[in-house]
C-alpha cells in the first residue's frame, strides 16, 4: 500500500480541421452561424444521401501526420461506428477503425521527453445538443443544431506515456502550436475546435502493467484538463489508500464543482459494431501526392526555435516566446530583417512592445504597427536620431495607432538634440534647481549624478543626447 | 400502350403530343389502379407540366432528351424533391425530400415524363410486394397473384401496359424477380453503373437501380439515360456509357452462352420450370449461339452470404430513422431513447425489424468475424466463380426464378420467401449485370429467362436478350387481365 | 432454436426496437431455420481468402474542398416532427 505510485495518462485529442467545406458534403465549415443553416441533405443524414471524401481534409491530416513524424498508411479505409445519439444524423459516425490514415509518430515536449502517438484518424463531427433549461437530464427537451455535423475531425491518440497533468498540458500546447503552424486548424478550445478525452490510471512505480483506467470526458480548456486530471489522480490514490477497487468507467468533469463524476448511471450497451463503410472506397495515396503535401509543410515550431537561437543568437526563453505563434515568429523575422539587428528586435518585442500591447489590450496581429515601422524605429535609435527613451513613446503610438515612426518623431518634436548650446541652458537650469543633489554629489555621493542626469533628460523631454548631458555636467560639477 | 421507343418516335414525328400520351397513360393507370394498386403516389400535375414542356420544345424546334414524352414510373425509394417519398414504410409516410435523386434528375433531363411513385416492399425487403406498409400490389396477369418484389409496383404497372418504362432497384433480385412475374424486361446493371444518390438505401454494397420496361430496346434506352458516373456517389464508376440501342442484335452467331450446371440441378425439381428453361436454351441455340457448361460452385452459399451482408448493412442504414429529423415520430414519455424505441417499433414492419435484428447481431463484437467477414470472403469466392465462368463464355443464361407468380399470402414463412431469390442473389453478390427477359409461361403465368454478363458488359447482355426477345416474342403472347 | 446464439433482447436494445414476447420467439424460430444455411457457410474453408467489402474495387475517390449551397433553415426543418425556433426538438436525454 505504501509503495510509490506513478501516473499513466493517454490523451485522445479531437481537432476540427479548418477546411472550407465539411468532411463529406459541400456545406460551409464555420463556427457560430445561426442554427441549422449550414446543413444539406447529406449532413442531415437524409434518406438516400451519400458521403464523398473531402480531399483537403485528407491532405490536412497527412500534413499533421508529417509534422508529428507519423507514417501515412499505404492503405486505409473508413468505417461506421454505430450508436444512437440525437446529435448524430445517421446514428452512425463515419470514422476509421482498424486502418487509420496514419500510425506512429511522436510529440516532443519542451523538456525533450517524447510522447509516442498510436494513430491519427479522420472522422466526422456530430451536431450539438442544446439543453433547454440547463443541464441535459433536467431540461424539458433536447434542441439540436446540426451545423457542426459533418465537420472534419482529426483524432490524435497518444500512447499512455504522459506522466502528469503538467505534461498533459505541455503535450496539448505543443499539439496546438503545431496545428496552428501548419495551418490545418484554428484550435480554439473555447469554440470546441480542440477537444480532449483522457485515459488515466495509476500503478506502483517501476511496474510495467497498466492499472485499471478511467476515461475522463468534457474537458474544455487547458486549465480544466489539468484540474480534471489532478482531481482524478488524487481520487484514484484515495481509492487505493482505502483499499477500494478502481472501476473501469467513463467519468465526466464537472467544471463548477471541480470534480469528476461517474457517467455510468444508466449506461447503454456499447457495442459500436464497426464495419467498413460500403459507401466509401478505401484510400491508397500515391507517393507523388504525399511528397507534394510534405513539400508544402512550413518550418515547425521546434525547428524554428532552434534556428532562432543559432541564427539570431537570441536566448532560449525569447525564442520560445517568439515562436509560440507562427504570426509572432514571422513578425519577429520581419522586424529583424528591417532593423538589421535581431537582438534588438527580440528585446523590443519581448519588452516595450509587449508592455504597450498589454496596455492597449492588443496582440501583434491586432495591432496596427507594421514590422517595417518597428524595424525603422530600432534603426533610428541605433543611428542616434532619437533616444531610447523617446523611442518608447513612439513605440506606444505605433502599437495603438500605427503610422510612420519618422512622422511621429517630427510631429511630436522627439528628435534627439546633440547641439551643446541647446543643452547647456537646461543643464544650468537643473544645477540651479537641484542644489541639494549637487551638494551630495560634490560630497562624494556618485549616485546623485544619475539623478541629476535624469532630471536633465526629463527637462528635455527625453530628447537630449545623454552623452553630451553627462560631459557638460562633469565639466560644471568637476 | 405501345413501347417507349414507339411513343418517342410518334412524338418526334408530331403524330401525337406528349400531353396526349401522358393523358392516355394517366387514364390507363386510372382504369387499372383499383385492381392493381401499383402506385403509392401519382403525380398527374407534374407529369402534365413536363409533357407540355416537351411539347413546347418540339414546337420551337428545340432539341429534346432521349426519352422525350415517354411516361415513366419510379419506385417510391427515389427521392423526388417536394414529393412524398415513403420507401413503402410507415416511418416515412410523410417524408418530402428537399432534393431529388440522381436517377430522377437524369430522367428529367432526358425529358421522360414521371407519372408517379410505385409501391414496393418496405425498404425494398421482400419478394412479393406484400411487405408494403400501405397495401399489396396485384399481378396484372393474375389478380390473386403477387407481382413479385420488391419493385412490385413498377413491374405491375409496366406489366399492365399502363406505362412503358419504370425504374426499380435490385439488391438480391428485386428487379429481376418481379420482371419475371409480370412478363416484362428487368435489368440490374453492374454495381456502380447507376448512381445511388437519392435512392433510399437498403444494403449499400448491393443496391443498384435499373430499368423495368416493355421490351429490351426500351431497357437499353432507359439504362442509357440513367447510367453513368455521378460525383455524388463515391461508388459510381467513371467508365463510358455506350449507346446500348446501337448494339442490339437479332441473331446470336458466334455467341458462347454458359449454362450453369448447379442451377440446372436445382430447377430440375420442378419439371414444368425445367422444361421452360430447356425450351428457352433451345431458342437461343436456334439463333446461332453455342453452349458451354459452367459451374458456380459457391452459388449454393449465396442465400447465407446475402442474409448476413444485406441485413448487416441495413441495420446501419436504417438507424437514421429515429423520429428526430424527418419521418413519423411516436413520442416516448420518458426521454429521447424512449422516443427512438417507440418510433422505430411502430414505424417498421415485421420483415424490416427481422432484418435489422439479424444484421445487428451479425455485426456484434464477437460475431463480426464469424459472420460478416466470413460472408465477405465467400463473396470473393463467388466473384471468382463468375470470373472463371466468363473465361469460357460471353454471357450466362439461367433461370430467373424457381416458380411462376404465387398467390398473395402463399409464402408466410420468411425463409421460403428468401429462397425466391436463389437464382438472382449470386449475381448481386458478384456485382455483375443480370436481367430477366420474358421466357414463356408455366400454368399460364409468365416466367423470365435470366441473362448475365461480366461487369460493365450490359451491352453484350442486352444484345443477347434482344435477339431472344425478337425471336420468341413471349411478352405479346399473353394479355394482362386488366387494361 | 437452442443452437441459435442470438440474445434477442440484447440485440433489439442495441437496434432500438422493442419486440414483444411473441415477436421474439417467432424471430428466434425463423433465425433458427436461416442458420441452417448460415452453418454451411461456417463449414466452408475461407483461409487465405480476402474479404470483399466493395465488389467493384475503386480507391481514392475524393472531391475538391469546394462549397455547395446549403438548405435554408426552413427547408432543413421542414420534415422535422418537432422544432423549436431554429432547432430540431427531441425529448430530453436521460444519459
Ligand atoms: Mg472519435
Ligand atoms: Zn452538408
Amino acid at each position: 500500500m505504501s509503495a510509490a505510485l506513478e501516473t499513466v495518462i493517454g490523451l485522445e485529442v479531437h481537432v476540427e480541421l479548418s477546411t472550407k467545406s465539411k468532411m463529406f458534403c459541400g456545406c460551409l465549415n464555420e463556427f457560430g452561424a445561426d442554427p441549422n443553416t449550414h446543413v444539406c441533405p447529406v449532413c442531415l443524414g437524409m434518406p438516400g444521401t451519400l458521403p464523398v471524401i473531402n480531399k483537403r481534409a485528407v491532405e490536412f491530416l497527412c500534413k499533421a501526420g508529417f509534422a508529428l513524424e507519423c507514417t501515412v498508411a499505404p492503405f486505409s479505409k473508413f468505417d461506421r461506428k454505430n450508436y444512437f445519439y440525437p446529435d448524430m444524423p445517421k446514428n452512425y459516425q463515419i470514422s476509421q477503425y482498424d486502418m487509420p490514415l496514419t500510425t506512429g509518430g511522436r510529440v516532443v515536449l519542451p523538456s525533450g521527453k517524447a510522447i509516442r502517438l498510436n494513430r491519427i484518424h479522420l472522422e466526422e463531427d456530430t451536431g450539438k445538443n442544446v439543453h433547454a433549461g440547463g443541464h441535459m437530464t433536467t431540461s424539458e427537451a433536447t434542441l439540436i443544431d446540426y451545423n457542426r455535423a459533418g465537420v472534419p475531425l482529426m483524432e490524435i491518440v497518444s500512447e499512455p506515456e504522459i506522466g502528469s497533468p503538467d505534461e498533459a498540458e505541455q503535450y496539448l500546447m505543443v499539439l496546438r502550436d503545431v496545428m496552428l503552424y501548419i495551418g490545418v486548424s484554428d484550435v480554439k478550445m473555447h469554440e470546441g475546435s480542440l477537444r480532449c478525452d483522457a485515459n488515466v490510471s495509476i500503478r506502483p512505480l517501476g511496474t510495467k502493467e497498466l492499472g485499471t483506467k478511467t476515461e475522463i470526458k468534457n474537458m474544455n480548456s487547458f486549465k480544466s484538463v489539468v484540474a480534471a486530471l489532478e482531481h482524478e489522480i488524487s481520487r484514484q490514490h484515495a481509492c487505493v489508500a482505502s483499499g477500494e477497487r478502481i472501476v473501469q468507467e467513463t467519468r465526466g468533469w464537472d467544471e463548477v464543482r471541480g470534480l469528476t463524476y461517474s457517467m455510468r448511471s444508466k449506461e447503454q450497451a456499447h457495442d459500436y459494431r464497426y464495419f467498413p463503410d460500403p459507401d466509401l472506397p478505401p484510400l491508397s495515396l500515391d507517393e507523388a501526392t504525399l511528397a507534394s503535401w510534405r513539400s508544402e509543410l512550413p518550418e515547425l515550431p521546434a525547428q524554428r526555435r532552434e534556428r532562432f537561437i543559432t541564427q539570431y543568437g537570441i536566448p532560449q526563453y525569447d525564442a520560445n516566446v517568439l515562436t509560440q505563434s507562427r504570426f509572432d515568429a514571422d513578425y519577429f523575422e520581419a522586424v529583424a530583417s528591417a532593423s538589421g539587428d535581431p537582438k534588438q528586435a527580440s528585446n523590443w518585442l519581448m519588452g516595450d512592445v509587449r508592455k504597450s500591447l498589454e496596455a492597449h489590450g492588443l496582440t501583434l496581429s491586432t495591432s496596427k504597427m507594421t514590422p517595417a515601422a518597428l524595424g525603422e524605429l530600432i534603426s533610428m535609435v541605433k543611428g542616434g536620431a532619437i533616444t531610447g527613451r523617446a523611442a518608447k513613446e513612439v513605440c506606444d503610438v505605433l502599437v495603438a495607432a500605427g503610422g510612420d515612426p519618422k512622422a511621429i518623431v517630427e510631429q511630436r518634436g522627439l528628435a534627439q538634440v546633440s547641439d551643446e548650446s541647446a543643452i547647456v541652458a537646461i543643464v544650468d537650469k537643473v544645477i540651479a534647481a537641484q542644489a541639494e543633489s549637487v551638494a551630495a554629489y560634490k560630497g562624494g555621493k556618485a549616485k546623485a549624478l544619475d539623478f541629476i542626469v535624469g532630471q536633465v533628460m526629463r527637462e528635455s523631454r527625453g530628447r537630449a543626447n545623454v552623452d553630451v548631458v553627462k560631459r557638460l555636467l562633469m565639466e560644471r560639477l568637476g | 400502350m405501345e413501347t417507349g421507343h414507339e411513343i418517342r418516335e410518334a412524338i418526334a414525328r408530331r403524330d401525337r403530343s406528349a400531353e396526349e400520351v401522358t393523358r392516355a397513360a394517366l387514364d390507363a393507370i386510372g382504369r387499372v389502379e383499383p385492381s392493381l394498386r401499383a402506385y403509392i403516389t401519382l403525380l398527374p400535375e407534374r407529369a402534365l407540366a413536363k409533357a407540355r414542356e416537351v411539347d413546347a420544345k418540339i414546337a420551337k424546334g428545340e432539341p429534346v432528351g432521349k426519352l422525350a414524352g415517354v411516361p415513366t414510373a419510379v419506385k417510391d425509394l427515389f427521392c423526388l424533391k417536394d414529393a412524398l417519398t415513403t420507401c413503402g414504410s410507415k416511418i416515412l409516410a410523410n417524408f418530402k425530400p428537399p432534393f431529388s435523386s440522381t436517377v430522377v434528375e437524369r430522367l428529367d433531363s432526358a425529358d421522360a415524363v414521371i407519372v408517379g411513385k410505385t409501391n414496393m416492399d418496405e425498404f425494398a425487403m421482400g419478394s412479393s410486394c406484400e411487405n408494403s406498409a400501405f397495401f399489396p400490389t396485384r399481378n396484372p396477369y393474375d389478380l390473386e397473384g403477387v407481382p413479385g418484389g420488391s419493385s412490385g409496383g413498377s413491374a405491375s404497372t409496366v406489366g399492365a401496359r399502363s406505362v412503358p418504362l419504370a425504374v426499380g432497384t435490385d439488391t438480391g433480385g428485386s428487379i429481376r424477380e418481379p420482371a419475371s412475374f409480370c412478363n416484362i424486361v428487368g435489368v440490374k446493371p453492374t454495381y456502380g453503373r447507376v448512381s445511388r444518390y437519392g435512392m433510399i438505401a437498403f444494403a449499400s454494397s448491393l443496391d443498384q437501380a435499373g430499368p423495368m420496361t416493355a421490351d429490351v430496346r426500351d431497357a437499353a434506352d432507359l439504362l442509357g439515360a440513367i447510367a453513368g458516373f455521378d460525383p455524388m456517389d463515391s461508388t459510381s464508376v467513371d467508365v463510358p456509357v455506350p449507346d446500348y440501342g446501337v448494339g442490339l442484335r437479332d441473331d446470336l452467331k458466334g455467341v458462347r452462352i454458359g449454362i450453369v450446371r448447379d442451377f440446372e440441378d436445382s430447377i430440375a425439381v420442378d419439371p414444368k420450370m425445367a422444361k421452360l428453361y430447356k425450351d428457352a436454351y433451345e431458342d437461343l441455340r436456334k439463333l446461332g449461339a453455342t453452349f458451354v457448361d459452367v459451374t458456380l460452385p459457391h452459388a449454393k452459399y449465396g442465400l447465407a452470404t446475402y442474409y448476413l451482408i444485406a441485413p448487416a448493412e441495413c441495420s446501419s442504414n436504417l438507424a437514421r430513422y429515429d423520429g428526430t429529423r424527418y419521418g413519423v415520430r411516436v413520442d416516448g414519455d420518458a426521454d429521447v431513447y424512449a422516443m427512438f424505441d417507440k418510433t422505430r417499433t411502430a414505424g417498421f414492419g415485421d420483415e424490416v425489424k427481422r432484418r435489422i435484428v439479424l444484421g445487428t447481431y451479425a455485426l456484434c463484437s464477437g460475431y463480426y468475424d464469424a459472420y460478416y467477414v466470413r460472408a465477405q470472403k465467400v463473396r470473393t469466392l463467388m466473384k471468382h466463380d463468375f470470373d472463371t465462368a466468363f473465361a469460357a463464355c460471353d454471357v450466362i443464361a439461367c433461370p430467373a426464378v424457381s416458380c411462376p407468380p404465387f398467390e398473395l399470402g402463399a409464402k408466410s414463412d420468411p425463409v421460403a420467401m428468401y429462397l425466391m431469390d436463389y437464382f438472382t442473389i449470386p449475381m448481386s453478390l458478384a456485382g455483375i449485370p443480370a436481367m430477366s427477359v420474358p421466357g414463356g409461361f408455366v400454368d399460364g403465368l409468365p416466367v423470365g429467362l435470366q441473362i448475365c454478363a461480366p461487369a460493365f458488359e450490359e451491352a453484350r447482355m442486352l444484345a443477347v436478350a434482344h435477339a431472344y426477345e425478337q425471336a420468341t416474342r413471349h411478352a405479346a403472347k399473353l394479355q394482362p387481365v386488366v387494361s | 432454436m437452442a443452437d441459435v446464439p442470438i440474445d434477442i433482447a440484447y440485440i433489439s436494445r442495441l437496434a432500438r426496437i422493442s419486440l414483444t414476447g411473441e415477436e421474439s420467439s417467432r424471430f428466434s424460430a425463423q433465425f433458427a431455420r436461416l442458420f441452417d444455411f448460415i452453418r454451411e457457410l461456417q463449414a466452408l474453408d475461407v483461409s487465405g481468402v480476402h474479404a470483399t467489402a466493395q465488389v467493384i474495387p475503386l480507391s481514392n475517390v475524393m472531391r475538391e474542398d469546394e462549397l455547395k449551397p446549403c438548405l435554408t433553415q426552413d427547408e432543413a426543418l421542414a420534415n422535422a416532427p418537432a422544432r423549436e425556433g431554429p432547432f430540431f426538438k427531441a425529448p430530453r436525454i436521460l444519459e
